[in-house]
């Protein structure tokens, strides 16, 4: 198709669809205009200031905290083998992070999305420009896929590097005296980043939800948080027995597997799945709500 | 290409069938391994079996698949179970089996459960006849396959006591085409007085020494297996342990009646055969291997009958098995392979120690079903089953926040050193260590416990070290690891030992030692070594070369080997003499060759299911795009319905009705229409529905009823038209952190539209900030919000523009200017529509007005119309006291209505009066007229129409 049969096609669009010249519903709110909108708010950036300073901060607290005492404690994990190497400490500020900062990070890029927008009272005038509602929770949800994963990527990277310096770019080495070269190590992390990201959509779609379903950012955040950290309480009680491996929470630390050797996918891949599914169901209420909800804010 | 708003709904079908097909895939994906699911019927039924003294009734069960009948028969499986158990123990089995399509016969073994006789541990003239009298029943049947005359396609399959009647059967009878034993002995002498000492010169993984003369007695294993024989009640611990359920609770057997004799047997001897009886107690009493017991035991031992076997062979090996261990396995698979008959090997984890998963379980079901339908009904072998298939092997312990177990399987092509394969290769790890004393206690106490039978390794059973008695063992240690090493079978190495005596018992283990000290003994298996005519110099020991068990364990980089050789095992028949051996390496030779069979790793699914989820989501992807380009194309074609005189009716509403589910009505049936050009002012009073009226224009809200059309295409959510509204209801919608300038770019932003048809410039102007306009919106006063706000909806000129209450929080200077604005868009041929609920700002603003009160429409037209229609006016007078001649005047004008005396002055509906004839009335009468003007006040003019409406 040519350019000049492009722009007669628009126009005759225009005839059709009465939209003014040079709307195109495809063409509104993309994903870089969004992203340039987020940016410029001080709490996406504040989250990545905290992201970059967590590992930091670790990395002090081990140094710290390095003291015969410490070593005492009998129970094997990672935490215990988070000074070997800086693949090691990225490791170990994943798991102290997959539980409650993650979550929160996810919880908040999502679930700020909808709301906050009803909060200023810019939604409507996004919904008559007109983006539509679609289109325009679309654009948000990766938007905020997109903030949420950088954070993660921004954490890891600073980890594995800040780790690097202060520890020695070595070898993984597991709880149990296995090894994994460094090579190695840095594709099992990216699979551990990417499986994060699967699972944390879990939390993040939770929120966008709910953020189509109240006016109040802080009600849509702290609702997915409170509900992830309701079934990790209810995690801990066993007698649910195999109730519980169908959590969202479940599978949140299936990523050790990939520190297997070899790797053993059959956690991950349930994880994946359970994960994928459940986002695809948050997602698909979130849309639901939204396309047919009353916009009163 | 048609642009729509179709994006979002490609997301939205996407999504929802993203949604089905994963819930869909994980519904099935732990069903993977796929049962067939077939109605099965059974028919228990009691078949005699054996001449004279040795007739029995055995008690068997048939289980038939629907699919077999008469003019389509179906291959026979035949299903033994273990000792201790009865049919019922495999019953899920041979449901499972039958499932798959096979006809599948059960029984209880002589001895056990209904069936009647005497227990001769597989003896090929009671239970291995038995194994045929069962085939020509199956010969019988019309719904069974033939191979010939009398000859059923069958296959036999069972564990540990049922496995080695499958494979002493095989060697009988030629009839059956295909076993699959499990779990099951090799030799019972080498099972029950193992001896490890020397090495096997074979090609093998596991390949262990066979006990001829001599051996240690597995006095905790025998004790166990012969206990649940004699026990009268049948049904026992072993039943439980190799899998099989509780028994039927068969009462005390007949024989115990009333000879004397008998009672004797049957309390001592329980269901055995007199001569078993007799073997395992003088076994028990010596510990030592008389003739006598070995031909007990090699008249059960598959061993010499391995030759004979033709049926293709699947062996099932546990790597928790410290009764009959890998190395049993490696021997039948030697010894069937060297006939060249095809033989697989499968060890998994599990064995007689450690029940196995239900998804091993289920796995080796489905295996041996794989196996019987290659050879019986000749279907292609599953994917990725090779020849020898063993668990992944793993050092590592499970829990919270450390690496978890693995439920891996590694597959080579076939199992190494038999015909077809490469030998097994094997990794020496050298051993350093002195030359030790080893004690051996009198009595044989205290002694080392590494096993309690049917627990497996203490380490496992009871979360503890295994016990070794400081001084009566010497411990040989390699280095620390440099990389994971693997043992997939028994490791061999090479013990200098002497003993003043000339004669050894000893016990020889392979321990992994982690850094901090932590020894485990993989599977809790121990090598035990008779040894005679040994040195008695200490100085000029003997060589021994040793096999050690067969394990699958990853020793993980960092840990240790550790050969450890003790005097002492709970588990075993120990000298009761104490003696002091030497216990060394000998010079040249310390290392440990430990075996390792390369292959491929497959998870549990393995990677296949990746690829699977990968396809999925292509797929979803796929449809929903599809899927959404359909449906945009049928939202283009909707979009594109326009009324003929759109263009000059930017506004239309017509029947409009919202209701809230909470049965409030908002609007009520509003229609009225803007032609271009106008201004339309929206005039009520707080909560008349002027806002909502609004919103549904913009598409926020869906009217209940109605329509509403903007430039003649229906205005609901998202409609591309308006594009060309611009809005400000209720609230600015600015974002505070960014600057008024910021929030005029972004906004414009994501229009999507080009920059140049923003008209930026002009906006500003309209805010009139001056430099302000680059300060943060949290900095602004009400007054610049609102002209901001104003300024934005004004952004790309549109067509129609929509200002709710635009006035508000204004000073006056800013009001006059802003009415200006209007009035002069308006004469571009825009339209504009301001909605307020105060009728000055209406009339001084506005060209047209609708007047709204409770949700309904109450009046329409032009300002001076509106105006016009309500004629009141007030009359303030100059002095007081002529109110009364004032009212009278007034009301005696012709149509004037009800004169009303208020404190500003008397109001009064002229009608048809004009107001200057009314003036000069009262300036006639001679009465002072300090004002007289229309009552503008909203109420009145409202109150006014509701009264007249």
């Amino acid at each position: 198709m040519s350019a000049t049969e492009r722009a007669e096609m628009a126009i005759s669009a225009h005839d059709r669809t009465g939209a003014a010249a040079g709307y195109r519903p495809g063409r509104t709110l993309r994903l870089g205009v969004e992203l340039r909108r987020q940016f410029k708010r001080r709490r996406t950036l504040g989250v990545f200031v905290a992201m970059v300073a967590l590992p930091l901060i670790l990395i002090a607290a081990l140094k710290l905290g390095a003291s015969a005492e410490a070593q005492a404690n009998g129970r094997v994990n990672l935490v215990d083998v988070a000074t070997a190497s800086g693949l090691n400490f990225t490791l170990f500020v994943l798991f102290a992070a997959t539980s409650f900062f993650l979550v929160v990070v996810f919880a908040l890029f999502f679930g700020d999305t909808v709301a906050s927008e009803a909060q200023w009272g810019s939604l409507r005038y996004a919904l008559a420009t007109p983006i539509p509602r679609l289109r325009l929770l679309r654009q948000k949800w990766y938007a905020a896929l997109v903030l949420s994963v950088s954070a993660l990527v921004t954490v890891t990277v600073v980890s594995v590097v800040a780790g690097g310096i202060a520890f020695g770019f070595g070898d993984v080495q597991t709880p149990v005296g296995l090894s994994i070269p460094q090579g190695s190590g840095l594709l099992r992390l990216a699979g551990i980043v990417g499986y994060l990201a699967v699972h944390l959509l879990v939390v993040g779609t939770l929120a966008i939800w709910l953020s189509t379903v109240t006016d109040a950012p802080l009600a849509a955040v702290g609702g997915a948080i409170f509900t992830m950290f309701v079934f990790a309480i209810l995690d801990q009680v066993e007698q649910l027995g195999s109730l519980r491996d169908w959590f969202p929470t479940a599978g949140e630390f299936a990523w050790t597997d990939l520190l297997q050797t070899p790797v053993d996918s059959a956690d991950l891949f349930r994880g994946v799945v359970q994960s994928l599914v459940y986002a695809a169901l948050f997602t698909a209420l979130a849309f639901r709500h939204f396309a047919r909800r009353d916009v009163t804010s | 290409m048609l642009p729509g708003p179709r994006s979002g709904a490609r997301f939205l079908t996407a999504v929802l069938l993203t949604a089905l097909s994963f819930a869909a895939l994980l519904v099935v994906a732990p069903a993977a391994p796929a049962r067939a699911a077939e109605d099965v019927t059974t028919t228990d039924a009691t078949v005699p079996s054996g001449q004279g003294a040795d007739a029995v009734e055995l008690d068997t069960t048939l289980y038939m698949p629907s699919s077999a009948t008469a003019d389509d028969p179906a291959a026979a499986v035949l299903i033994a179970h273990g000792f201790g158990g009865s049919k019922e123990s495999v019953a899920a089995d041979a449901r499972d089996l039958a499932g798959h399509g096979f006809v599948v016969l059960t029984w209880s073994a002589r001895g056990f459960g209904r069936s009647t006789g005497q227990i001769g541990l597989d003896d090929p003239r009671y239970e291995v006849a038995d194994v045929s009298t069962l085939i020509d029943l199956l010969a019988a049947r019309d719904d069974v396959r033939l191979d010939g005359p009398g000859d059923p396609s069958v296959g036999l399959t069972g564990a540990s006591y049922g496995g080695a009647v499958s494979l002493l059967a095989a060697g009988y009878d030629d009839r059956i085409d295909a076993i699959a034993p499990e779990i099951t002995w090799n030799s019972l002498t080498s099972a029950l007085f193992p001896e490890n000492a020397g090495i096997v010169d074979a090609d093998t993984v596991a390949a262990g020494p066979v006990s001829t003369d001599a051996g240690v007695f597995k006095r905790s294993w025998a004790g166990l297996f012969f206990g649940v024989g004699s026990v009268p009640t049948g049904d026992g611990l072993l039943g439980a342990l190799t899998g099989g359920s509780a028994g039927d609770g068969t009462g005390v057997p007949d024989e115990s009646a009333l000879d004397p004799g008998a009672v004797t047997q049957a309390l001592t001897c329980g269901r055995f055969r007199a001569d078993v009886c007799a073997a395992y107690q003088s076994a028990a009493a010596t510990g030592t291997l008389t003739p006598e017991v070995a031909a007990v035991l090699d008249r059960s031992s598959p061993a010499a009958v391995l030759d004979r076997i033709s049926a293709p062979t699947l062996l099932v090996q546990g790597t928790q098995d410290s009764l009959f261990g890998l190395g049993e396995a490696d021997a039948n698979a030697r010894g069937i392979a060297a006939n060249g008959t095809p033989v697989q090997v499968v060890w998994y984890a599990g064995g007689h120690d450690t029940q196995a998963s239900d998804r091993v379980t289920a796995d080796l079901r489905d295996r041996v079903a794989g196996w019987f339908g290659t050879h019986l009904l000749g279907a292609d072998p599953a994917p990725g089953t090779g020849g020898f298939s063993y668990p992944a092997p793993t050092g590592l312990v499970s829990g919270v926040g450390s690496v978890q177990d693995g439920g891996q399987t590694v597959t080579a092509a076939a199992y190494p050193g038999l015909a077809g394969g490469d030998p097994a290769q094997r990794t020496t790890v050298a051993l350093g260590g002195m030359t030790q004393p080893v004690v051996t206690p009198a009595g044989g106490s205290p002694a080392a416990l590494t096993t309690v039978p049917g627990l497996g390794a203490v380490t496992s059973a009871l979360g503890g070290t295994t016990v070794e008695i400081p001084g009566q063992f010497a411990a040989f240690d390699s280095a620390a690891l440099d990389v994971g090493t693997d043992a997939v079978g028994a490791a061999t190495t090479t013990l200098a030992v002497s003993s003043p005596s000339g004669t050894a018992t000893l016990f020889a283990k392979l321990y992994d030692v982690a850094p901090d000290g932590t020894m485990t003994l993989p599977a809790g298996l121990v090598a035990p070594l008779r040894l005679t005519a040994l040195s008695t110099d200490p100085a000029a020991p003997t060589a021994v070369p040793v096999t050690l068990p067969g394990i699958v364990h990853r020793f993980e980089a960092g840990h240790r080997m550790r050969l450890l050789v003790s005097s002492t095992d709970q588990a075993f028949a120990l000298p009761s003499t104490a003696a002091v051996y030497s216990v060394g390496l000998p010079v040249g030779e310390t290392s440990i060759a430990v075996p390792q069979a390369p292959g491929t790793v497959a998870g549990s699914g393995g990677s296949a299911r990746w690829w699977v989820l990968l396809a999925v989501l292509a797929a979803v992807g796929a449809l929903g795009w599809l899927a959404a380009k359909l449906w945009g194309r049928r939202r283009d074609r909707r979009l594109s319905a326009v009324e003929p005189n759109g263009e000059d009716v930017p506004l239309r509403f017509e029947g409009v009705t919202k209701a809230y589910n909470d049965g409030f009505v908002a609007v009520r049936d509003l229609s009225f229409e803007v032609r271009r050009g106008q201004v339309l002012g929206l005039l009520g009073p707080n909560g008349a529905g002027k806002t909502t009226s609004l919103r549904m224009l913009m598409g926020l809200i869906r009217p209940t009823e109605g329509r509403i059309s903007v430039f003649g295409h229906a205005a609901r959510p998202g409609a591309p038209v308006l594009s060309r509204l611009g809005s400000f209801v209720e609230g600015t919608g600015l974002q505070p952190h960014l600057s008024g300038r910021d929030n005029l770019t972004l906004y414009w932003a994501a229009t999507g539209r080009p920059l140049a048809d923003a008209h930026l410039d002009e906006a500003m102007e309209v805010a009139g900030l001056g430099t302000a306009i680059d300060k943060r919106v949290r900095s602004y006063s009400q007054g610049m919000r609102q002209r901001v706000a104003i300024a934005q909806a004004m952004l790309g000129l549109p067509d129609l523009l929509v200002l709710d209450e635009p006035t508000n929080g204004l000073d006056p200077p800013q009001i006059h200017a802003m009415r200006e604005v209007l009035r002069s868009y308006a004469q571009t041929g825009r339209t504009v529509i301001v909605s307020s609920h105060l009728l000055s700002e209406i009339e001084q603003t506005c060209s047209h007005v609708v007047v709204m009160a409770k949700g309904q429409k109450i009046a329409q037209g032009t300002v001076e119309e509106i105006i016009g229609a309500g004629g009141a006016v007030l009359v303030g007078l100059a002095d007081e006291a002529d109110t009364d001649r004032a009212a009278v005047l007034l009301a005696g004008l012709p149509g004037a209505g009800p004169v009303e005396r208020t404190e500003e002055g008397l109001v009064v509906d002229l009608g048809p009066t004009g107001r200057a004839a009314a003036l000069s009335a009262l300036v006639a009468a001679g009465i002072g007229v300090d004002q007289l003007t229309p009552r503008r006040r909203l109420e009145d003019a409202f109150l006014s129409l509701v009264e007249s409406s």
